[in-house]
């Protein structure tokens, strides 16, 4: 006889909610008009989004569970409601962002302008089924870092990056870039994908279970395997880095952010990145964490790799979707020197509140950066070459005041919220005695500012050309996503208190072990 | 009352209210009133301080950020307070001498001078902070202000010297931030407070480290050879009245940061170092003296006679005698009224010509006799003649170096001789001569650039004849930093021969 499993509903309700509402949008797609899709997908996508957000509260005031849902296999503690709660907000400014007219193709071989363009169009073509995909997206974001064991973890990493492969894939303009980046993100993810897996069954090899408790667990008490381990835990981390675009694994990004429509570069360069620090975390943290005396080193070497090489590539790029990938590479560092900074327990509650604050505000600000960038047009579509953006500050100042602003949030200047972002993760990790590597993180911070600066310079300080971009007028939607990144980049650079503490108090109740 | 939020309150809201005012003309007259009821709110809580009260007076301590033990704690000893007066004087003279600055360029008027009150209210921030973080994110902000006054106004050059600049000074800060870091985690007192860091690094190589982190930012903000690369740029290309606010007051706080916090809360740190520190500064203080003498260009000639003056100031601080250390604050004042009015007046020069070359002038002062007048008494203050202002604290930092260590005070007074060399063949190749053809109907000062020069020069003179009231302000604080670092001053050498 087979016991029924207990599924724990109201704890999983935000899961099942974008799922569903995942699912219903493809019903949309299948059996209403077309000139109907639009009108419907928009209030699904972001009303399942703010519900989801709001069962996340209402779980958060009941009180955090303190055992794993569905039989061991979802872990909904602290650290996963607050991610939640962090990529569920910016997942609803990235739906935001979508203006599926200007920034999707209509049928892939559709040029912008085209007379195919133009009956796509007609025919009422439009690809309404990037809310249903960006949805499934969102609830892979989300399955992700709250995941307990190795194979369900795999599932929400295919069920993140499916629907991001194919979303990459339509941009309407630069469509020969927009293809290469899907191909490009797919093969790659793939080649990652199958690491983890390898990496998954080598350690349940090891352990005799994928569950991430039982491996901690095993750690003591199975001798005699440490092939299987080291290697297991290698691929699998392999598998991790390379979603969080950690260097030696970076190169996809810079490709994929700019061949992608912006709106999915926001959407990835958030949420994916949110999501895959989760998952980050739970391996190294909860199922490696005794095992730190061999993923240290390694991690102070991949971490040291990745700041330095997206903090000095990124000052090559003439495109702006393409340095704002290298920083993000950067940022990624950063927040792997607040990995590595585990130790006891109130040590670990101090890094992973930090590394939480920094995923949420750095999240926030680039995808105000990248609302910016959808606003900066040419004929061609977005200006996305650096040199059409200087004078920007002379033809649209309070624009090019908000791209400055941003971007003194990236590089860490103080009343700004990404330099508590960066001051909480450093911190953490001098209090861990890991000192020489902050010492390269706040070098590479000065090398980044460089090229954060270039951009003002050119905006500010450059005199703009004739025949410059024009900045659109932006539609409700982006100018609400501009409005909200701004004054979150702000109040969080003034009083970051109330949001350190939420961090802090989720961090406090991680399932360890 | 909250004085010190006050005055930033007051400069902030005016900032805000002179952004958004459309008018140029208005907006300008809007902030020269901002500034001027900053000065007089200064003014006023300059009169209640009470040099022998308590070391910190006016505080307000209020938890800010309690997850990282920050607060906003503001609070003044005689030190801070002459020097947030500095920057509230001088603050309207620039206002009113940067009148037609921003117009030149089309460039967005009111956005100057706000970015100028902006400035204000962190320069008073920077000086009143009494919590070491507050106090890096002042010094961190501060940068932005300036950053785009230079790089937005500035002169032909003015995005290369405003990045460099910019990434310096970033450099310094980043590097300090690291030791902001260890020395909350090291002190361990979940408090940024000053008065709660202050002797709570005990072991002397986590000194050393963290004194290395401060130093090198104060070095290059001060800046201090051979940090000091940026400021000739910076200086040059900066519109005047930026450049005033630039070294006179916002390079202040590399010095001021040396006495307040390298000295005090890493004291055995900052002994060590003293000789590196002395050595660097009398090197500072010849070798700038011996560029400026080579400039073709005014402004750099100025800047470089700025490392020279600030070789002085760092070599009174760490002298760590009573009197070089009251010297080089007094210094710090006298610096900026001396150097504020060369760079104003070589400004009204280099706007009439638009050229900053020496070699392009000549014989100004037959067709400009009130001009090449104050540029003669701003010069000679800059060489310290006896009766002007910075005489008075260039003779205690050397008679109180001299106490301790003679060489280098000898050697630093060279400084004064080739100080005489630049000004004075400065003034000899501009204002002197036969009238350049191209100087000829030159306008002199009219009434705005008087009114700019008159509190300028009555200061120096004033200060120069009567410095008693600064000093008695400056000396108590003075001596309770040094009470702090534990040094006492050597005893006369001629007592000693008298027994």
């Amino acid at each position: 006889m087979i016991t029924a499993p207990k599924i724990e509903y109201l704890q999983l309700a935000p899961l099942l909610l974008v799922f569903g509402a995942a699912v219903l949008g493809v019903l949309v797609e299948a059996f209403t008009p077309r000139y109907l899709r639009r009108a419907i997908q928009i209030p699904v996508t972001l009303l399942s989004l703010a519900g989801a957000f709001a069962l996340t509260i209402v779980q958060t005031l009941k009180g955090v569970p303190t055992e794993p849902s569905a039989m061991g296999a979802v872990a909904v503690d602290g650290p996963t409601l607050f991610i939640w709660g962090t990529i569920l907000v910016l997942a609803f400014v990235c739906v935001l962002l979508v203006n599926d007219e200007e920034h999707f193709v209509a049928a892939a071989s559709a040029v912008p302008g085209s007379a195919e363009e133009e009956r796509a169009f007609i025919e009422g073509n439009v690809h309404t089924e990037v809310y249903p995909l960006a949805l499934f997206a969102i609830g892979g974001m989300l399955l992700f870092p709250a995941s307990n064991d190795l194979l369900i973890m795999f599932v929400a990493l295919e069920v993140m990056s499916l629907p991001l492969y194919l979303l990459c894939g339509l941009a309407r303009r630069r469509r020969l870039l927009s293809q290469e980046a899907a191909v490009k993100y797919f093969l790659l993810g793939a080649f990652s994908s199958a690491f983890f897996l390898y990496g998954t069954a080598l350690l349940y090899g090891f352990a005799g279970s994928v569950d991430l408790a039982k491996i901690a667990a095993a750690l003591g008490s199975v001798a005699g395997q440490n092939g299987l381990l080291y290697l297991g835990a290698a691929l699998v981390g392999v598998g991790l880095l390379f979603k969080i675009g950690a260097a030696p694994f970076q190169a996809w990004k810079p490709d994929v952010y700019q061949g992608a429509p912006t709106p999915v570069t926001a959407l990835m360069a958030a949420g994916t990145l949110v999501a895959a620090f989760g998952a980050v975390l739970r391996v190294f943290w909860v199922a490696l964490g005794n095992l730190i005396w061999s993923w240290e080193p390694v991690m102070w070497a991949v971490a040291i790799l990745t700041m330095v090489v997206g903090a000095i590539l990124a000052i090559t790029q003439t495109d702006i979707k393409r340095m704002l990938a290298y920083s993000s590479v950067a940022h990624a560092g950063f927040l792997l020197v607040g990995v590595i900074a585990i130790g006891d327990a109130k040590q670990n509650s101090l890094a992973l509140g930090a590394i939480l604050f920094y995923l949420a505000v750095y999240g926030v600000t680039t995808i105000g950066a990248f609302a910016v960038v959808t606003m900066v047009r040419d004929p061609g579509g977005e200006a996305w070459h650096l040199s059409r953006w200087a004078g920007l500050g002379k033809r649209s100042p309070k624009l090019a005041g908000l791209f400055a602003f941003f971007l003194l949030a990236f590089a860490g200047i103080p009343l700004t919220s990404g330099f508590f972002g960066k001051y909480a993760v450093f911190q953490a990790a001098v209090a861990d005695h890991a000192t020489p590597l902050v010492v390269v993180g706040v070098i590479s911070s000065a090398i980044a500012a460089f090229f954060y600066v270039r951009v003002i310079v050119l905006m500010f300080f450059s005199d703009p050309a004739a025949d410059g971009p024009t900045v659109v007028v932006p539609s409700w939607g982006t100018a609400a996503v501009v409005g909200f990144s701004a004054l979150a980049t702000v109040v969080l650079g003034v009083f970051p208190q109330p949001v350190l503490d939420l961090a802090k108090s989720a961090a406090g109740s991680l399932f360890v072990g | 009352m909250p004085w010190l939020s006050i005055l930033m309150g007051v400069s902030v809201l005016g900032a805000l209210g002179v952004a958004f005012i459309k008018d140029d003309r208005l907006a300008k007259q809007a902030t020269l009133v901002v500034s001027l009821v900053v000065l007089a709110l200064t003014v006023a809580m300059a009169v209640q301080f009470s040099p022998n009260g308590d070391r910190f007076q006016f505080a307000e301590t209020y938890d800010w950020i309690p997850a990282f033990g920050v607060h906003y704690a503001v609070a003044v000893d005689g030190v801070a307070l002459v020097l947030i007066l500095l920057s509230a004087v001088l603050v309207p003279i620039v206002v009113l001498a940067s009148w037609h600055e921003a117009e030149a360029g089309k460039r967005s008027v009111r956005t100057y001078f706000a970015l100028l009150l902006v400035l204000e209210a962190m320069m008073i921030g920077v000086f009143a902070a009494t919590d070491v973080f507050l106090f890096y994110v002042f010094f961190e902000a501060m940068l932005i202000p300036m950053y785009f006054m230079i790089g937005s106004y500035g002169g032909a050059q003015r995005s290369y010297a405003a990045v460099k600049f910019l990434l310096y000074s970033l450099f310094g800060g980043l590097l300090m931030l690291v030791a902001v870091i260890a020395l909350y985690t090291v002190a361990g007192k979940n408090s940024f407070l000053f008065t709660d860091l202050l002797g709570a690094i005990k072991d002397p190589t986590t000194q050393k480290w963290l004194f290395l982190g401060f130093f090198i930012a104060f070095a290059i903000k001060a800046p201090l050879w051979p940090f000091h690369t940026w400021l000739p740029d910076a200086a040059a290309q900066a519109p005047a009245g930026a450049a005033v606010l630039l070294v006179g007051v916002l390079d202040k706080v590399g010095t001021y940061g040396m006495l307040r916090f390298c000295l005090e809360l890493f004291p055995e740190a900052s002994k060590w170092a003293t000789p590196v520190v002395i050595a660097l500064a009398v090197i500072g203080i010849v070798y700038g003296a011996i560029v400026a003498i080579g400039q073709t260009d005014i402004k750099r000639l100025i800047a470089y006679t700025s490392i020279s003056h600030f070789g002085f100031i760092a070599m009174g601080v760490f002298a760590m005698t009573t009197n070089a250390a009251s010297g080089a604050t007094l210094y710090m004042v006298n610096h900026g009224f001396s150097t504020g009015a060369l760079f104003l007046i070589a400004g009204f020069l280099i706007y009439r010509r638009g050229s900053q070359f020496i070699d392009d002038y000549g014989g100004v002062q037959k067709v400009a006799p009130i001009l090449a007048g104050t540029f003669l008494v701003a010069g000679l203050s800059s060489l310290s003649l006896p009766g002007l202002s910075p005489f008075v604290s260039e003779f205690l930092v050397l008679t109180g170096t001299f106490q301790r260590y003679a060489v280098p005070a000898v050697i630093a007074a060279t400084g004064v001789i080739l100080a005489a060399v630049y000004i004075l063949w400065m003034y000899q190749r501009t204002m002197n001569g036969p009238t350049a053809e191209a100087v000829q109907g030159m306008k002199d000062l009219n009434h705005r650039e008087r009114w700019v020069l008159i509190p300028l020069i009555a200061l120096i003179i004033g200060l120069g004849f009567f410095p008693k009231p600064m000093l008695d302000v400056i000396n108590p604080a003075v001596k309770e930093t040094l009470t702090n670092v534990s040094v006492t001053d050597p005893a006369p050498a001629i007592a000693k021969e008298g027994q």
